[in-house]
């Protein structure tokens, strides 16, 4: 059992997070099976509250649970790669509150005041009649919320690798280490023969994880001030008098809107991974990384990348030139394969020249994992190309074979793979009592998460839309059929989780995380006569 | 003509063949790690080969796929060529409201007919779609508001359409659904559809 007295403030703070992240990854997958019933023509609700559900799940499931988990784990991770203090304990603690509070604030967006301009939020819609000001300035305030935490996280973060209090490190090579650059001058001094290789100062996975911040950052910058004028309408409704919404020109809008979102997509989750993905495999096979130099590279060449992938959303958009739907739409989109294969190919051959391994659970969520991005990336690679695009564009292929393979079975499998590595790192050596259930988790996520995307993504081919509901349309049926069986499998690997974690640390243990409980009365000891 | 549903059903057979291949090579990689290697595993020249030679792959596979789509897809070179290319029909179509406004209650082409489709929204982003019966997509593009929206697709099989909105638009966006609103058609039948039409816009 987990004993909370014991812990240090820098491994509660991280428990919390996991805690409130599995938390909210609960409720979206309950939404997310919800609106599949609703699909199978269960008729459940009315098209307002689907659409509010739909509108909070993306958000619930991304900034509620992923973001979350990933955020304790690098407040966690980067003081003891480091070897340094946390830059404010405090910071910490106010980013998961932050968060928190705002995916709820957000979520409450839907639950009370039926907002439903879903996560893609295309102008006009957010601020037109058909949403009430309580709705949209709920919805911003929830979601300036959690940007102020996303940007206190990156603050605290990028303070914690640069802070001196410990060494004397001169700012400009750690500057360096951390962007990658000190990658290329290695591997330039590699294919030259001038001079010789030096090791890097920063580990490598601080520099996935710096680099993927610097993307975090610029999304919440974007979501956070588009918010901010989401509010502002709001406010002036609420007045009485509601300002146009002309000022904005739609497609502009657009532009701005994706490349901010999409650099969570094909930024941050992308580069997090890689650096995942990494630091489990030299834990996991006890090697130095294979090719580190190159993979530093790939790391700053992603973000690069990441910058200007955006116009893959737009390419059935008529009004957006041509030449950047070919260059930023298809061309560099399809520089995502050649990153995402780079890290899959020195993450395995890591694990490779370390030949046997055990087959532990950390190990297979990151295969599991490696899988999930195999299959997903390259779904996307084929929908970001202009012919394919113009079939597939807003159907369900999109959504299943591509985003919810990705995060669901990509993503998922490598945060649980690092949640099963960290575990007893957090909680001073608590062992998880079942492995058989740990076993069921991972198989009953995998094919779960594959069958659920696959079904989505042949429902796609077939013609069905997201964001559409088909009422008294059969149509579709068996493709949801076969999809909520999938998705009722990772009902049951979340269940069977998140029973196993409780039963190891215990409910009182569980509670104390956040609040401290009485001291339990023990039973009165007889008294000892002598 | 290669059409959608041609493109469509050799997608399904390359996602399934693809997913074996990949599930079975981490499978046997999984299988493969937990057994002890013959030979201490060494650094070599090969194995920069292979990652380079992997590279390579990947950027063929990723710019490869645009090439055979542009030289295989005919739509790639209608879409990128739509202001040049001269249509045999045009239908201006406008949508506000949640409510698409056509320019006739049925929009008739001819088989082999090549046709402009202009889209305007006057609210919001929504989307313009042609189904077939069976449920399956034609062809789609965003109608943004603002912007210019426009399509040229040429029609080479008879047959009756589907238009509906394929961007979310609200909750409201999901009645935008106007069944066999487009016929595509030759021969008698396509006349009789043309006189349907005259007698439908003179009786309004």
């Amino acid at each position: 059992m987990l004993q909370v007295s014991n812990l240090t403030p820098l491994q509660r703070v991280a428990l919390r997070f996991a805690v409130v992240s599995l938390l909210f990854y609960g409720v979206t997958i309950l939404e997310g099976m919800l609106m599949r019933v609703h699909q199978i023509n269960f008729d459940l609700m009315d098209p307002d509250h689907y659409f509010a559900i739909m509108g909070a799940h993306p958000m619930v499931g991304i900034f509620g649970s992923s973001f979350m988990l990933v955020f304790g784990a690098f407040y966690f991770l980067v003081p003891t790669l480091t070897k340094k203090t946390i830059y404010s304990q405090r910071l910490a603690e106010l980013t998961w509150i932050l968060m928190s509070v705002g995916v709820l604030i957000v979520w409450l967006s839907g639950f009370l005041f039926r907002y439903a301009a879903l996560y893609t939020n295309y102008w006009p819609l957010p601020v037109s009649k058909e949403f009430s000001p309580y709705a949209l300035g709920t919805f911003a305030i929830g979601n300036i919320t959690i940007m102020a935490g996303i940007f206190i996280f990156c603050y605290n973060l990028f303070a914690t690798i640069f802070h001196k209090r410990d060494e004397k490190e001169p700012m400009w090579p750690m500057l360096m280490s951390a962007l990658g650059i000190d990658g290329f001058i290695n591997l330039y001094r590699k294919i030259t023969r001038k001079g010789t290789e030096k090791e890097p100062i920063m580990p490598l996975p601080i520099v996935a994880i710096f680099r993927g911040s610097v993307d975090t950052i610029l999304d919440a910058l974007v979501l956070g001030g588009i918010s901010v004028i989401f509010l502002y309408h709001a406010a002036y409704s609420l007045m009485g008098t509601p300002q146009s919404a002309s000022w904005f020109d739609a497609l502009i809008y657009k532009n701005i809107y994706w490349w901010g979102l999409d650099l969570i997509a094909d930024g941050l989750v992308l580069i997090y991974v890689a650096g995942t993905w990494y630091l489990l495999a030299t834990l996991i096979s006890g090697k130095k990384l294979f090719m580190q130099n190159i993979a530093r590279a790939a790391l700053l060449v992603e973000l690069v990348v990441s910058w200007n992938v955006w116009g893959h959303h737009l390419l059935s958009d008529q009004g957006q030139p041509n030449l950047m739907k070919i260059v930023s739409g298809e061309m560099v989109t399809a520089f995502e394969l050649v990153t995402m294969g780079i890290a899959v190919f020195i993450t395995l051959t890591t694990l490779w020249q370390a030949r046997p391994l055990k087959m532990t659970p950390q190990l297979k969520f990151l295969l599991g994992g490696i899988l999930g991005f195999s299959l997903g990336v390259p779904a996307g690679i084929i929908q970001a190309d202009l012919g394919m695009n113009r079939i597939l564009h807003n159907t369900q292929w999109v959504i299943g074979a591509h985003a919810h393979m990705q995060l669901l079975v990509g993503l998922g499998m490598t945060l649980y793979a690092a949640l099963y590595t960290l575990f007893p790192m957090l909680t001073n050596d608590v062992k998880l009592k079942s492995n058989a259930l740990t076993n069921f988790h991972f198989w009953a996520h995998l094919i779960g998460g594959i069958g659920m995307a696959v079904a989505m993504g042949f429902a796609g081919m077939d013609g069905m839309l997201r964001r559409t509901i088909y009422p008294a349309d059969a149509t579709f049926k068996t493709e949801m059929i076969v999809a909520a069986f999938f998705g009722s499998l990772m009902i049951l690997a979340y269940l069977a989780m998140m029973y196993n974690i409780i039963n190891s640390i215990g409910i009182r243990g569980l509670i104390e995380i956040f609040i401290k409980l009485p001291a339990l009365k023990r039973k009165a000891e007889p008294a000892i006569q002598t | 003509m290669i059409e959608s549903s041609h493109v469509l059903g050799l997608l399904k057979v390359v996602f399934l063949v693809y997913i074996a291949i990949v599930v079975s090579l981490i499978a046997r990689y999984a299988i493969s790690i937990t057994k002890p290697a013959k030979k201490k595993f060494e650094l070599t020249a090969y194995h920069g080969k292979l990652f380079y030679g992997w590279m390579g792959l990947l950027i063929f596979v990723g710019v490869g796929i645009h090439i055979l789509t542009f030289n295989k897809i005919p739509w790639v070179k209608w879409d990128l060529n739509r202001d040049k290319i001269k249509a045999d029909k045009e239908f201006n179509i406008s949508i506000a409201d949640y409510k698409f406004t056509l320019p006739e209650k049925t929009l008739v082409i001819e088989d082999g007919q090549t046709v402009r489709f202009n889209l305007d929204s006057k609210d919001y982003t929504y989307g313009f779609g042609l189904f077939r019966d069976n449920g399956s997509l034609v062809f789609q593009m965003q109608v943004v508001p603002g912007s210019t929206n426009n399509l040229v697709w040429k029609f080479d099989k008879s047959g009756t359409y589907s238009i509906r909105s394929t961007e979310y638009s609200g909750p409201k966006g999901g009645n935008l659904l106007v069944k066999n609103a487009v016929v595509v058609a030759s021969g008698p039948a396509l006349a009789q559809l043309i006189l349907e039409n005259k007698t439908q816009s003179k009786t309004n």
